[in-house]
């Protein structure tokens, strides 16, 4: 009886981390199939260093998306890492019990807000402030970027203090008791052993910033240009299949499938790269690592 | 404690789907489908919603897609009725009975502190085209236009494109326009911005902005009826042949009196001017 449900629960297990791999991978093909058309049609280099997206003339380039969603991806991360690992480091080493027991659910709140609201708020207020104080109109890389940087703030926060948390607490210990300064211990000793679970926050907070997709719309102006500066408005891949999809057939509904190939492919090489540095700055303790 | 839990959301969703089935099996209801432009939908939902109110056992479905979706379905069949903001082409068109249920004016839109208040057909066209940057050019006080559009694929920008750009093969927008996704964004982005100019359909306009009229002539209800205005759009429902049936009941009652006045509610402009 025991053996029996014992292989029960082993295979039922297996079933359901085989399923969502399954869905994955269905997933996957699915666009694929839906998106090659359209990379056919065009030509695949034409496709994704073209210049022009313009559904209605035949041209399909999504080359200037590329840089949008990379620029505002970049310059949101540049704003939220050092806020976000500051704030963890206060978090998991300095703060008194009762600030932790208030800001902790208070950054925890910041990730339920819906993304439509920041868009809103994005819309109202930072965009006319955008235009009062550098001019153009408001739509623009760094208008995303700043909604962006508040959306991320609390995954990278709530995992990297996680992360620091983790460190073994003789590590802080035999720091403090070779006559290390708290904030020396912090520095040399903690943050270190901590980077690679740093990492790991980091890219999923990439990985939100990069699939973001309706506040950007309603801040960055969705411009397919690339942008001469970060005053200037931008279009993100994930923006142009939604703005798109609800209307386009044919060879532009292909193209819309084939930006997510695009984006896909993207977030793909960038999670390689990411896992390369995750995987060269992991600590070795004893026989496992952190 | 957990096997609590799971017991009870088990019995949650069994009630539901039972009260589902309980209720939604109960008659032999008829459905129309209704597919296409994005501008039609907020009409054709509150004229399918009045007409499911006197007959019961009719169910209507009415999904957005655009006009191209609305022309396509109808075609194909997938949808009873396709509904289109613009004309269709004729090659496009072949085989599908055309009912013009509605007219709407696409009103050109600036912000309340900008001194232009009229522009000629050309004029808007050279703002949207990028010929015109500043605002000086058309009479105002110096200042960069910032031009604000629709996404590729929607309707009021389709019907931008068609009546003041010159069609398809027309003047194209100004790529570096601001593109916004939706009515509401573009009149945030034009009441937010003195130097901005987009553009909306009469029925969204409200005093948060201010509607420039085209060659002397103000967008109204009265001056789209009567064709004066000259940014006017058609809305329309496409059969695939002569509609039979609750298909053609329900567009004769869109066409009534009752109808029309509905058509009037939702913000269009009705066929029959009175």
């Amino acid at each position: 009886m025991t053996k029996y449900e014992e292989f029960l629960v082993e295979k039922g297990l297996f079933i359901t981390a085989i399923l969502s791999i399954i869905v994955i991978i269905l997933i996957i093909g699915f666009i694929f199939q839906q998106g090659f058309p359209a990379m056919e049609h065009v030509g695949i280099l034409k496709f994704i260093f073209g210049m022009n997206w313009s559904p209605s003339d035949d041209q399909y380039g999504v080359f200037t998306m590329i840089i949008g969603s990379l620029g505002i991806t970049a310059l949101s991360l540049l704003f939220a890492v050092p806020l976000s690992l500051c704030c963890a480091i206060f978090l998991a080493e300095l703060a008194p019990r009762t600030v932790r027991r208030i800001l902790k659910p208070v950054i925890e709140t910041l990730a339920g807000i819906p993304s439509v609201v920041y868009g809103f708020f994005g819309l109202i207020v930072l965009v006319p402030i955008m235009r009062v104080y550098f001019g153009g109109t408001g739509f623009s890389m760094l208008a995303a970027s700043l909604i962006l940087t508040v959306m991320v703030l609390p995954t990278i926060i709530s995992i990297s203090e996680d992360a620091l948390r983790s460190i073994p607490v003789e590590y802080k210990e035999a720091s403090l008791a070779l006559g290390a300064t708290h904030w020396q211990t912090i520095r040399n000793v903690i943050f270190p052993a901590a980077i690679p679970g740093i990492i790991t926050a980091i890219i999923l907070g990439m990985g939100r910033a990069i699939g973001e997709t309706l506040a950007v719309i309603m801040v960055a102006g969705n411009v397919a240009q690339i942008p001469n500066s970060i005053f200037d408005p931008v279009r993100a891949l994930t923006s142009n299949i939604a703005l798109e999809m609800g209307y386009a057939t044919g060879i532009h509904y292909s193209a819309l499938f084939a930006t997510g190939i695009v984006l896909f492919i993207m977030i793909i090489i960038l999670l390689i790269i990411a896992n390369y540095f995750h995987y060269k700055k992991k600590v070795v303790i004893g026989g496992g690592y952190l | 404690m957990n096997s609590k839990y799971l017991i009870g959301i088990i019995v949650a969703i069994v009630v539901i789907i039972g009260a589902y089935f309980a209720l939604a099996g109960s008659s032999n209801q008829q459905t129309i489908q209704i597919a296409g432009s994005t501008s039609v939908q907020p009409v054709a939902e509150k004229l399918a919603q009045a007409y499911m109110d006197k007959h019961p056992n009719v169910k209507i479905n009415v999904q957005g897609g655009g006009t191209s979706v609305g022309i396509t379905s109808a075609q194909q069949g997938t949808a009873d009725i396709g509904t289109a903001s613009s004309k269709p082409k004729d090659s496009d068109a072949q085989g599908l009975v055309q009912t013009q249920i509605a007219k709407d004016g696409i009103v050109v839109i600036v912000n309340n502190a900008n001194k232009v208040s009229a522009l000629t057909i050309n004029q808007t066209k050279d703002i949207f085209s990028g010929n015109v940057t500043d605002w000086s050019k058309v009479g105002g006080s110096s200042g960069a236009i910032s031009v604000i559009t629709r996404e590729d694929g929607s309707g009021t920008r389709d019907g931008f494109q068609n009546i003041v750009m010159g069609g398809k093969n027309g003047t194209k927008i100004v790529s570096n326009a601001i593109v916004q996704s939706s009515t509401e964004a573009v009149l945030q982005a034009v009441k937010g911005n003195p130097n901005a100019v987009g553009y909306i359909s009469l029925a969204s306009l409200n005093g948060d902005v201010k509607a420039v009229t085209i060659n002397g002539v103000a967008p109204s209800e009265k001056t789209v009826s009567d064709d004066t205005y000259k940014i006017v759009r058609p809305f329309i429902f496409l059969t695939k042949g002569q509609p039979t049936g609750i298909v053609k009941d329900f567009i004769d009652f869109t066409m009534s009196a009752e109808g029309q006045n509905i058509v009037k509610q939702a913000g269009a402009v009705p066929m029959t001017s009175s």
